[in-house]
């Protein structure tokens, strides 16, 4: 079991953000959490991260994040933040590098297998042509590949992403989304992803979690998890679930009771 | 055309170098600089040395060259005892702040950060201002200025990092936030006991604004373990500089104890500057402006960043003693309003040459 997290709670300014969660997943698995605007999403993948202190228990490859050393967490789980914060005039092989810095050394320089690793990174996430490119003049697309490449670079077993499509139009989506199922196929990487598209996390997850208010409020395959009812109930948001061999599940918001007479011509 | 694919494979890019290194292009701009900058600083003054006539007697001191010095005692005199002290001082003076900046702006993510921002000239003004005033140690406190204004540095920077982390939060502005605090109250301490003691306003007025007359090669002596420790210790994290450019949270899940680098940059970068101003005053700005060039020069990495600035900190400051001693001789003007004088219109210019700007 890559990871294995139990009774896991975390409280921020006083108030339980993630009340009591628990979660497995398996190597070369891909789980989804979904749920609304402050569910507790990010903060229980902070605390995966090690970068939130919890209570409960989070099991990396057997290991208490808590108890392991930063860079130890870092050569693990490898973390892509929502709003990843982009220094314009760095280049993107630059940019890639800096995922190597848990295997160096305090303050060592990056050695040339180092800068072997980003190119490779970056070539299995179709950006080899972007090396030199500052990260300023990038496309959101292009942007979102860099900072995938630069979580590939640091070889990590398991990949945290939070949102990784919010800014994208649905084509750059729709690549992010394919290029970290592929990496998923190739190398064996287990994935965890916040995501507010549910088309999408129904696509592209092996499992769901469903969170509203810190807790877990539903778990499984993404056909139990996305239904109309339990969206309704947790999200607010009235939507039809259609599947079908084609498209396989997709949510589709419904405008709610309103007249839509249109005006007679 | 046979040498196309020759051409293209020189073109290529080589994919196995670690970008490490400072180009060799650039560690030779950067040699020149220091050198010229010292040179003339050596051979220009109210006493004209020339330039050849210095060239000669330095490489008098070299054996086996068989060049013999034209100096007279006299002008050996106002070499080495005079001049040579006052650039070296200058070297490490302006080596020291430009780098000691450029590593602020890398750990606050903030381009105007340098540790005059953190309480650091506050505290500094404060220790010399008290010593001139209330005439500690006698001779108007000459003797022991260095030392107030260095644990003023010290204890300014010292004191707003302690009230920052005690308010937690969001860790680099509210630093920043502690620090313009810590400033403005020593400075309001300061500009009173500078106030209450009128006859000894106008050397503490002329201590603020910078000067670099030493008293030989011992203020040297005792500046330098202090800029080679902290310098040593800042091009040490210049790697890491460039890791906290992604923020606090991402740096973290990179496995970089960033509360303990920022402590340990901020720590060197202080000592340094606190020994640094303790015998130049408070030269203002170049800090700020001589990072800044650098990085419209050579983009953004602290690979790159650090080292330069402290190579052209080095060289701009000995330059602008060099204005500041000649253009008013026999009298000097402050080296802080020259640096601001100069610089500024100077920064100005790179500024609206190139396209951006940032930490």
């Amino acid at each position: 079991m890559t990871l294995r997290a139990e009774g896991v709670s975390v409280s921020l300014d006083g108030a339980r953000v993630v009340d009591g969660v628990g979660l497995a997943v398996g190597e070369g698995e891909w789980l989804g959490l979904i749920g609304p605007n402050g569910a507790g999403k990010t903060t229980l993948l902070r605390a995966v991260a090690g970068l939130v202190a919890y209570s409960g228990s989070i099991l990396l490859h057997g290991e208490e994040v808590a108890s392991l050393g930063r860079r130890a967490v870092a050569r693990r789980v490898a973390v892509v933040p929502q709003i990843p914060v982009i220094p314009p005039d760095t280049t993107v092989l630059e940019y890639v590098v800096l995922g190597r810095t848990p295997h160096l050394g305090y303050a060592g320089a990056p050695r040339p297998r180092d800068v072997v690793a980003a190119r490779s990174a970056l070539a299995r996430l179709d950006g080899a042509h972007l090396v030199d490119r500052r990260l300023g003049s990038l496309s959101g697309g292009e942007r979102q590949r860099a900072v995938l490449a630069r979580a590939v670079a640091q070889d990590a077993s398991l990949l945290l992403l939070d949102e990784p499509t919010s800014a994208l139009d649905v084509g750059a989506q729709q690549q992010v989304l394919e290029l970290v199922a592929a990496l998923r196929a190739d190398g064996g990487l287990t994935v965890l992803s916040a995501m507010h598209d549910l088309t999408h996390a129904g696509q592209y997850a092996d499992r769901l979690i469903l969170l509203d208010g810190g807790r877990e409020q539903a778990s499984g395959p993404p056909a139990e998890v996305l239904t109309e009812r339990l969206i309704a109930r947790h999200f607010g948001a009235s939507v039809r679930v259609v599947s079908d061999e084609a498209t396989g599940l997709a949510v589709v918001p419904l405008r709610p009771a309103v007249e839509t007479e249109h005006p007679v011509s | 055309m046979a040498s196309a694919g020759g051409i293209r494979k020189l073109l290529a890019p080589r994919p196995e170098r670690a970008p490490r290194g400072v180009p060799l292009r650039w560690v030779l701009t950067a040699c020149v600089f220091v050198l010229t900058a010292t040179l003339l600083g050596l051979a220009l003054g109210p006493v004209d040395l020339g330039l050849a006539a210095v060239g000669r007697e330095v490489l008098s001191h070299f054996p086996f060259l068989g060049v013999e010095s034209s100096f007279s005692p006299t002008q050996d005199a106002i070499l080495w005892e005079l001049r040579a002290p006052r650039i070296a001082l200058g070297l490490l003076v302006g080596a020291m702040l430009a780098s000691a900046g450029a590593a602020y702006q890398g750990v606050f993510r903030n381009p105007l950060a340098d540790p005059y921002l953190l309480g650091a000239a506050a505290g500094a003004g404060l220790g010399a201002t008290v010593v001139i005033a209330y005439d500690v140690g006698g001779s108007g406190g000459a003797d022991l200025r260095p030392v107030a204004a260095f644990v003023g540095a010290t204890l300014g920077v010292g004191i707003a990092y302690l009230l920052g982390r005690s308010v937690g939060g969001r860790q680099t502005t509210t630093l920043i936030l502690a620090g313009v605090t810590v400033a403005a109250f020593l400075t309001a301490v300061q500009t009173y006991v500078q106030q209450s003691s009128a006859e000894t306003v106008q050397e503490v007025y002329s201590w603020i604004l910078g000067q670099l007359e030493t008293s030989g090669w011992t203020d040297v002596l005792i500046v330098l373990p202090y800029v080679a420790l902290s310098s040593i210790v800042l091009l040490w994290h210049r790697r890491l500089l460039d890791v906290l450019a992604v923020g606090d949270d991402e740096a973290s899940s990179l496995g970089v104890p960033v509360a303990r680098v920022r402590l340990l940059v901020v720590a060197a970068a202080t000592l340094g500057t606190a020994a640094a101003v303790a015998f130049s005053g408070l030269i203002a700005f170049v800090g700020i402006i001589v990072p800044h060039a650098v990085r419209l020069l050579v983009g953004t990495s602290y690979r790159l960043v650090l080292p330069l600035s402290l190579a052209f900190g080095a060289g701009f400051l000995v330059l602008m003693d060099l204005v500041a001693r000649t253009v008013v001789a026999p009298a000097q003007l402050p080296i802080g309003v020259v640096t601001a004088f100069l610089g500024a219109p100077f920064f100005a210019f790179v500024l609206r040459t190139t396209r951006t700007v940032g930490p």
